[in-house]
């Protein structure tokens, strides 16, 4: 049973993951943009189960662990505090209007499938169709990155990169070696707290949490 | 398992652990340089091992040290044991003047040892895994300490760092996992499949179109931290507004390591590819980099910004070199880093100070150090005169080897070298000349300092510069060209 529709189970995690990038990107509600993120890392965790089960690497069930502990019940947690201490619930603001954005989010699916298309080639894996979407979804949440003026949803861009990646790494190759996924996680949990605390420094300073104030070095001041 | 790679990790960790404890006190300065001078001696004793029975490996072949590495780990030990001295009267009257707080001194001595850690851990892991994450690392360390003035400029800096350096790198994780996915279907799945010495063994059979891919990905992950242009954006802020000892190591030893990381995967993209794919991009980038800087140069008002764009053009000199490759222009590449750490740090320590004593960093109100304080003046004149490659100092004799090599190998690409070095002679020494032999603005009482500025690491910095210009020692010069085979 789950041999037979194991593959397209995964392939159903990456079309929900891409789904919800492109929510991410589309998403104007900062509450609603964290819940996204721990849904894509409850998808992550799901496929990465899957992928364990399917080709009996049991190292996988770890990293499906940390995974859920970290990308949808720690770092959704510390997100969501962080908001309710800073007390910002103000919509997000794009320096692009949606449409447009979406609309160069095509563009990037397209080119990331065209990029994959010799990789995936090659794959033994069942997982190979994957790569592709892994790679659009990291430069989805690369463009949400650069197109939102606000620090949070920057971060949660930037964790949201790292789901991607993480996503590539089960697909094509059924993982990292465990010390190197858990030294990126530790990476990923450190870096969301230096942020918390950047944050609450750039409030401090500005009366805002927008990077927009973060734009006076520059040449010819 | 030699005691040396131990020591040498364990005594940053161990460093970073008790300075998080003590870093406040009176007494820290002088801990943190202790526990640098500790990690030096670890790191000499490994050369003299390595020297005497080559390469090493270590815990399960996860450590590796070989000719090309071990040349990195002893300058990273001894610019971050030297950038502590400095950092000791320096960082005491940032303290004195209040621009830094109790906790910040506890969290910046805290953290300079744990950056040395994880410098020390990229040059020596054999996992390129372990490489990545300790690369991630060196950028969290550091972040909150560009941002220890909290300053606006300085938070700004911080996050500009932070995100550049963190989508960056996230990049060249990506390239890492491509590079394991083409291990992985010759040596099989596995922890094994990640270390250099076991990828480096079968390099020849690698998938020739995912490892160009990956290296595409690596240069722009790994060359966001080397700040080759036009990823260099976080550099000039970074190093601008963080502490001089920061802005010192940052150039002195983190880009280093990221294209010493870079230049790993080098060897083992040239090795699956027939053609000088790798080759060709590092040119390429390193020569942008050369051009763009040396002519941001000539704009610059803030003297620590200024010689960060000198850092830019010179890791764009030494991309080059090991771009064109070759026994000659690996050698200069290899020489240059090392001329170029040393120098550099040393003008961000007389900088340093000087900008302590006029209580600005903008060019034009430093006026007249000669007069002020000789000794900073003059060490700023020579670090200038030294970094510009004027003979006989070592950065002369790497450039004119990789300035020939490129005339032999690269026509095309000597005229731009030869104009924007020019280029950034004329911009420096316009701009360090009345610095140091100008009227001074005030009287020398009002910029005296509260501490006496330790000025010894720069002139033996210069010093060894000197030296290397004029001589290198038979074994410096044999292990420069072991590690230049390395390369090929």
């Amino acid at each position: 049973m789950l041999q037979q529709h194991g593959p397209q189970l995964i392939n159903l995690c990456a079309a929900v993951l891409l789904l919800l990038s492109f929510a991410m990107l589309s998403q104007r509600r900062i509450l609603s943009l964290i819940n996204l993120f721990a849904a894509q890392g409850a998808v992550l965790a799901a496929s990465t189960v899957l992928v364990a089960a399917l080709t009996g690497q049991s190292h996988l069930y770890w990293s499906a662990l940390v995974t859920l502990g970290l990308k949808v019940i720690l770092l959704p947690w510390i997100l969501h505090r962080l908001i309710r201490r800073l007390n910002v619930r103000w919509d997000v603001e794009t320096l692009f209007n949606i449409p447009t954005t979406m609309l160069i989010g095509i563009v990037l699916v397209i080119l990331a499938f065209n990029l994959a298309a010799p990789i995936s080639q090659l794959a033994g894996t069942v997982t190979r169709a994957t790569l592709g979407i892994a790679l659009a979804s990291v430069l989805l949440s690369f463009l949400m990155m650069i197109t939102r003026s606000k620090a949070v949803p920057q971060v949660v861009g930037f964790l949201s990169m790292e789901n991607g990646l993480f996503f590539a790494a089960t697909g094509a190759v059924y993982g990292m070696p465990m010390v190197v996924e858990l030294g990126v996680a530790l990476d990923v949990l450190v870096a969301a707290l230096i942020l918390g605390i950047f944050l609450f420094e750039i409030r401090e300073r500005f009366d805002s949490v927008d990077t927009r104030h973060l734009e006076k070095l520059k040449e010819e001041r | 398992m030699p005691g040396e790679i131990v020591l040498l990790l364990l005594a940053p960790v161990a460093g970073s652990v008790a300075l998080a404890l003590f870093g406040h006190r009176r007494f820290a300065p002088e801990m943190n340089a202790g526990f640098s001078i500790l990690t030096f001696g670890a790191a000499a004793r490994l050369v003299a091992r390595v020297i005497a029975e080559g390469p090493v490996m270590a815990l399960g072949e996860q450590l590796f040290v070989d000719s090309l590495n071990v040349f990195l780990v002893a300058l990273t030990a001894f610019v971050a044991m030297s950038t502590a001295l400095f950092s000791r009267p320096y960082m005491r009257i940032e303290r004195e003047h209040g621009r830094v707080t109790e906790g910040g001194m506890r969290l910046y001595h805290s953290m300079y040892q744990l950056f040395t850690f994880t410098m020390l851990l990229v040059l020596v892991t054999n996992n390129l895994g372990v490489m990545w994450v300790a690369m991630e690392a060196a950028t969290l360390t550091t972040v909150l300490l560009v941002a220890l003035y909290r300053t606006h400029a300085s938070l700004e800096a911080a996050w500009k760092y932070f995100i550049l350096c963190g989508v960056g790198i996230a990049q060249a994780l990506f390239g890492t996992i491509l590079v394991y996915f083409a291990a992985e279907r010759i040596l099989g799945a596995g922890a094994g499949s990640l270390l250099w010495t076991h990828l480096d063994a079968v390099k020849g059979d690698l998938e020739p179109t995912v490892m160009s891919i990956a290296f595409v990905f690596l240069l722009v992950g790994y060359g966001t931290k080397v700040g080759l242009v036009p990823l260099h954006n976080w550099l000039p802020d970074a190093h601008a507004e963080g502490p001089t000892p920061i802005s010192a190591v940052l150039s002195g030893l983190l880009l280093n390591v990221a294209l010493y990381a870079l230049v790993r995967f080098k060897v083992l993209t040239d090795g699956a590819l027939e053609r000088p794919f790798a080759s060709a991009l590092l040119m390429g980038f390193g020569l942008l980099s050369v051009a763009v800087a040396a002519f941001f140069l000539a704009r610059q008002r803030d003297i620590k910004r200024m010689f960060a764009y000198s850092s830019i053009e010179h890791m764009g000199l030494i991309t080059f070199a090991f771009g064109m490759g070759g026994p000659v222009a690996s050698f200069a590449g290899l020489l240059h880093m090392t001329v170029h750490s040393l120098t550099k740090s040393a003008i961000f320590f007389t900088v340093g100070h000087a900008a302590q004593k006029s209580g600005t960093q903008v060019m034009e109100n430093i006026r007249g150090l000669a007069q002020v304080s000789p000794t900073v003046g003059w060490g700023l004149m020579l670090g200038s005169i030294a970094i510009l490659g004027v003979p006989p100092f070592g950065v002369f004799a790497s450039e004119f080897l990789i300035l020939t090599t490129a005339i032999a190998q690269q026509p095309w690409a000597a005229p731009i070298l030869l104009v924007s070095l020019g280029v950034s002679f004329a911009a420096i020494l316009g701009k360090v000349q009345p610095m140091v032999f100008g009227e001074p603005v005030g009287s020398p009482d009002a910029m005296r300092l509260p501490h006496r500025p330790d000025l010894l690491p720069v002139f033996a910095h210069l010093a060894i510069v000197l030296m290397l210009g004029l001589y290198i020692p038979p074994y410096l010069a044999d292990w420069y060209r072991q590690a230049a085979r390395l390369l090929g």
